[in-house]
């Protein structure tokens, strides 16, 4: 029984503590293909996946405080979900393959050699459907081995070894990275890929989401993304 | 007092089991259903999950039988380790199985391999085999341990070889726990998601099996989403009710 009292009281004693704090932490839903330009700290912490498995989530009804998409019809789909969406950065693809590139891609219509591993994100997803417009444009028939479920894991699979080639965000390509290396796509075939934030309409806290909103374009921009 | 110290947990215990399945039941588009799960691309993930899974389980089977035998009756040492680890893929995230999947058979992998297991089928059985093998070789196993083997004995004393001993013998007084086992174990393996989507990827009718397609269709067509997982449910279901006896009574 005392035991249980005490437990009680460490439980009671970390809930204060949580609710204390002046200033509250802002849980935010982002794009997988931010993973690498957001971090946790004091004041946030993100959860990465596509755009749209978080926009199912808030759908669902998660405690999210603001969510990033990297297209706008995922987050017009949330609807009155969330408050007006604001555009925080502007993205392109790019294709990332192995370092040293040893099947010689150029560009988008190398990725349809035979004996290519290529993965691309599903449909589903932004990533992929931005990959499909590119390789439309560019008038190119493709056979991916893999529709990954984000963006980030058809990174990693070129990154690991295991693909040739992906079609990701340029800002998934970091100079200097030893595992993988980027073909630059042209602007003809490129696509606009747009960022948007919104603050997700159940938030308790959105004196802090505002200014968060507010900070994006920024803090974006500093890590590689285009401004809006 | 005390009968609700027991009572209230054990409700709640069965609730958190029973309420989400009720859920999936309740949110399901009962008229559409006949529509959905016909569609041309269900169909395929349907199909491809059970020839994955089937094969995984004769993968299983004969590879696994040989493995329990050894591990019931062989006294060679060591065999504890070897246990702990064939068992490790049953509490291990299926996702690290993957990972490990791929460094092991993976291109440029620790074993070099004449054919590529990535992003193909072949790869997508060797993630379920591998997810799913502990739960055979975990009842067969057993089976044998309890198996009274003065049966063999007797057989042996009236001339029967080992081959005869096994089939007639050992074979029939094995067959509930190896059913188990093989059920079991091919549940397991339909089910499988994140070994899957980490060692063979994710291509409709190739490496997109029922799981994943669930997962990835959760995200544009919740109707559609919902309607797999009562396909993945009415399976398991079918799965339970053949263990009837065995684990549940």
């Amino acid at each position: 029984m005392r035991r249980a009292v005490a437990a009680a009281a460490v439980l009671l004693l970390a809930a204060s503590a949580c609710s204390r704090g002046e200033a509250p932490r802002l849980t935010v839903f982002a794009a997988a293909s931010l993973s690498r330009a957001l971090r946790d700290d004091a004041r946030t912490r993100y959860s990465f996946a596509g755009s749209q498995q978080l926009a199912a989530q808030v759908q669902a009804g998660a405690p999210a405080d603001v969510i990033i998409t990297a297209d706008t019809t995922t987050m017009a789909a949330l609807g009155p979900l969330v408050d007006r969406p604001v555009a925080v950065a502007e993205n392109s693809l790019a294709i990332a393959v192995r370092p040293g590139n040893p099947k010689v891609v150029r560009g988008l219509a190398d990725l349809a050699q035979a004996g290519l591993t290529l993965v691309l994100a599903d449909p589903t997803v932004p990533a992929g459907r931005y990959a499909k417009q590119a390789l439309d444009r560019a008038g190119v028939v493709v056979h991916p081995a893999s529709l990954e479920l984000d963006v980030e894991s058809a990174v990693q699979k070129v990154a690991l070894g295991q693909a040739d080639a992906a079609v990701v965000y340029a800002t998934d390509i970091v100079p200097g990275d030893p595992s993988l290396q980027g073909v630059a796509i042209p602007a003809a075939q490129n696509v606009a890929v747009l960022y948007q934030a919104a603050t997700v309409r159940t938030t308790k806290h959105p004196k802090q989401a505002a200014a968060f909103l507010a900070s994006l374009p920024a803090r974006l921009r500093a890590v590689g993304f285009t401004a809006p | 007092m005390r009968r609700l110290a027991v009572g209230v947990p054990a409700a709640a215990a069965a609730a958190l089991v029973t309420v989400p399945l009720v859920g999936l039941l309740a949110r399901a588009p009962w008229r559409a259903l006949p529509d959905i799960v016909t569609r041309p691309a269900v169909l395929e993930a349907l199909w491809l999950s059970l020839g994955c899974s089937l094969a995984a389980l004769v993968v299983c089977l004969a590879l696994g039988v040989p493995l329990a035998w050894v591990l019931a009756r062989s006294r060679l040492p060591g065999l504890a380790v070897v246990r702990a680890v064939v068992l490790l893929p049953m509490v291990l995230p299926p996702v690290v199985g993957g990972v490990a999947l791929l460094f092991a058979f993976g291109r440029g992998g620790v074993v070099p391999l004449p054919f590529t297991l990535p992003f193909t089928t072949a790869g997508a059985v060797t993630a379920e085999a591998f997810v799913a093998l502990p739960f055979l070789v975990l009842a067969v196993e057993a089976g044998l341990r309890q198996l009274d083997r003065r049966y063999e004995d007797a057989a042996a004393a009236l001339g029967a070889g080992p081959w005869a001993r096994f089939r007639h013998v050992t074979l029939p007084l094995l067959g509930p726990s190896l059913a188990a086992g093989a059920a079991v174990c091919w549940a397991r393996a339909l089910g499988e998601f994140g070994a899957t989507i980490t060692f063979a990827g994710s291509l409709p009718g190739r490496t997109r099996t029922l799981p994943l397609a669930v997962y990835t269709t959760l995200q544009t067509d919740r109707d559609g989403a919902i309607a797999l997982s009562l396909v993945l449910l009415a399976l398991s279901v079918v799965v339970m009710a053949g263990l009837r006896g065995r684990w549940t009574r």
